[in-house]
């Protein structure tokens, strides 16, 4: 079942990525014709299959609660696109 | 000096620590033969050859000193996914192109402790994404065997360095294929270790239950001596497992009789290159002959792996690059006040077509009312597909089959459809799902095209995979055969 296109139009809006009217149209046809392939998995039985995350085996992995050195703050804030003083500049998330 | 760049690591290690060569004039051979093909490769993002230079001089100090391991004053391309502090690290993006990090990747760590020389950062598909190396915002890069075919992909330029001549080795990562893959398109060796092996801190994250960094070299000789130097528990990776380390080169040279290698039959594919099926039968026959008993055998669940990839893959990858968001680091995009629209258009623009579209994928099956259809069924085969693995391992030693079933291909001719493209990396996917090592080495060619047979193994069975990989390169001729540039 091909998507909609608004079901694109909202999956873009999930994964906070700008879509030109082109893009739309194509990622329509290319995600619908990506799900057809996953519809084989319908032919397995899973009621009973518990879900493998990773395969290592690891599980909560702990280490010693103690304090160590971590990137220096002027290193966290090289990269940044905008700064302000030691904080990272960002648009105004709450409205006036 | 003759060709040094054409040294295994293990010949440049001779002649450096007995003072033949040093680590300046083998990183130079390397920088020419850089001038000499790159223009027509383009393995690279960028060059860094002061850096190499001073990195020899560092490591030939050291030799000097009688100081030192395998690696040291060794050239190595590092694929531009792994953190390299100040130097740019773009994964092959545009929202990391101005991207400096602050801090080295643990394998990269690691390798500069051992002396080795970085010449550069090695071209990939976009954040890991792909397997031809055209989903590179920068250019794509080119098969040393044919300019007008690709690398293959993620790691084309790791491969593509390697096979050319430009490097002794290279890092990749593999996240379904993209360390084998390439290597099979190249003609070169490409190791992927077990899940856990290898500490990922400061790799860029594509799926975290799959990626691992392995390393790409001209012999399995040399993957062994990089697998030694890069493996390990880091208390930065919480996924890296604590072993007692272990010397991949120590069972090299030993036989392989009485080996069970079974052969799954749903490895070889309809559209499965005549010339490949070819290879990998001769190659069967070889293995046959130097004492390994052949067995088919059945992993029903293959035929699931392609779709259980391709939902866990693109979900991991959605939440993973929720992170570039303009703010911290990366490409902005700076026209507006509006927080949503600086966020949307930041992330429209920084990432390219194939990013887009698996975020999106991602987006869509971790969604509300797909997250049971999509991303739990795909966990549960996923168990599956680990099973049936689990399985054939109680009764072979290891696993044979083509790593691509088809050999390079041009320069676009499948960057029109994903879903071909997803295609190509059947045989190697469920390797990634499960966890498990998985190798691929030169045995043969077809129409000119190197074709690469891979190998799989248990969870830390890399010794007898690289054991195996090891008799059979020794007994043929097809490692040792380089392209015409």
């Amino acid at each position: 079942m091909p998507l909609e296109r608004s079901e694109v139009e909202h999956i873009a809006s999930l994964a906070r990525i700008g879509l030109t009217e082109e893009e739309v149209e194509m990622f329509g046809e290319q995600l619908s014709n990506i799900l057809e392939q996953f519809e084989v998995l319908n032919e397995l039985d899973t009621a009973d299959v518990t879900p493998t995350g990773h395969a290592s085996g690891l599980q909560s992995v702990m280490r010693e609660d103690l304090a160590e050195d971590s990137l220096d703050h002027e290193d966290v804030l090289k990269n940044a696109p905008r700064r302000e003083g030691e904080f990272f500049r960002v648009n105004a998330v709450l409205e006036e | 000096m003759p060709e040094l760049n054409w040294l295994s690591i293990k010949e440049a290690h001779d002649q450096l620590a007995s003072k033949q060569i040093s680590s300046v004039e083998l990183t130079q051979s390397c920088l020419d033969r850089i001038d000499a093909v790159e223009d027509q490769v383009q393995s690279f993002l960028a060059i860094t050859p002061e850096i190499a230079l001073a990195q020899a001089a560092v490591a030939d100090r050291m030799l000097a000193a009688g100081e030192g391991g395998p690696l040291t004053g060794v050239p190595v391309q590092i694929k531009d996914v792994m953190c390299t502090e100040g130097v740019p690290t773009t994964c092959a993006s545009r929202m990391l192109e101005n991207f400096v990090p602050v801090y080295n990747a643990t394998v990269v760590d690691k390798l500069i402790n051992q002396g080795a020389v970085m010449l550069g950062k090695g071209n990939m598909d976009e954040f890991a994404m792909g397997s031809s190396c055209e989903n590179s915002a920068f250019h794509p890069t080119h098969n040393p065997w044919d300019l007008d075919r690709v690398p293959g992909g993620s790691s084309g330029g790791a491969a593509a360095s390697v096979a050319s001549g430009e490097t002794i080795f290279a890092l990749g990562s593999d996240t379904g294929g993209s360390v084998r893959q390439p290597a099979s398109l190249c003609g070169v060796v490409g190791l992927k270790p077990t899940y856990g092996m290898v500490s990922r801190y400061g790799l860029i994250a594509f799926a975290s239950s799959l990626d691992q960094i392995g390393p790409v070299g001209r012999s399995v000789q040399d993957c062994a001596l990089v697998l030694n130097a890069i493996a390990g528990h880091d208390p930065r990776d919480a996924t890296s497992v604590a072993r007692e380390p272990q010397d991949y080169t120590a069972t090299l040279g030993q036989d392989i009789k009485g080996l069970r290698l079974g052969i799954p039959e749903e490895y070889f594919v309809d559209g499965m290159e005549p010339g490949t099926r070819k290879a990998i039968d001769e190659a069967l026959a070889k293995l046959e002959s130097l004492g390994a008993t052949i067995k088919p055998v059945s992993l029903p669940t293959t035929r699931y792996a392609l779709a259980c990839y391709y939902i866990i893959a693109p979900s991991e990858c959605s939440a993973n690059l929720a992170r570039y968001d303009g703010v911290k680091y990366g490409y902005s995009y700076q026209e507006t006040n509006d927080m949503w629209e600086a966020l949307e258009k930041t992330r429209e623009y920084g990432f390219g077509p194939e990013v887009t579209r698996r975020v999106m994928l991602g987006t869509y099956a971790l969604s509300s009312g797909y997250y049971d259809a999509y991303y739990l069924k795909a966990q549960q085969a996923r168990t599956l597909i680990r099973q049936d693995f689990d399985r054939v391992f109680q009764e072979v030693d290891a696993l044979v089959t083509p790593t691509s079933p088809v050999t390079a291909f041009k320069i676009g001719e499948k960057t029109g459809d994903p879903v071909q493209m997803y295609l190509i990396d059947v045989c190697t996917l469920p390797v990634n799902i499960a966890g498990l090592p998985g190798l691929s080495v030169p045995c043969g060619f077809s129409d000119g095209l190197p074709v690469g047979m891979q190998l799989i193994g248990p969870h830390f069975s890399e010794d007898t995979l690289l054991r195996t990989a090891h008799a059979y390169e020794t007994a043929t001729e097809w490692s040792s055969a380089r392209p015409t540039l």
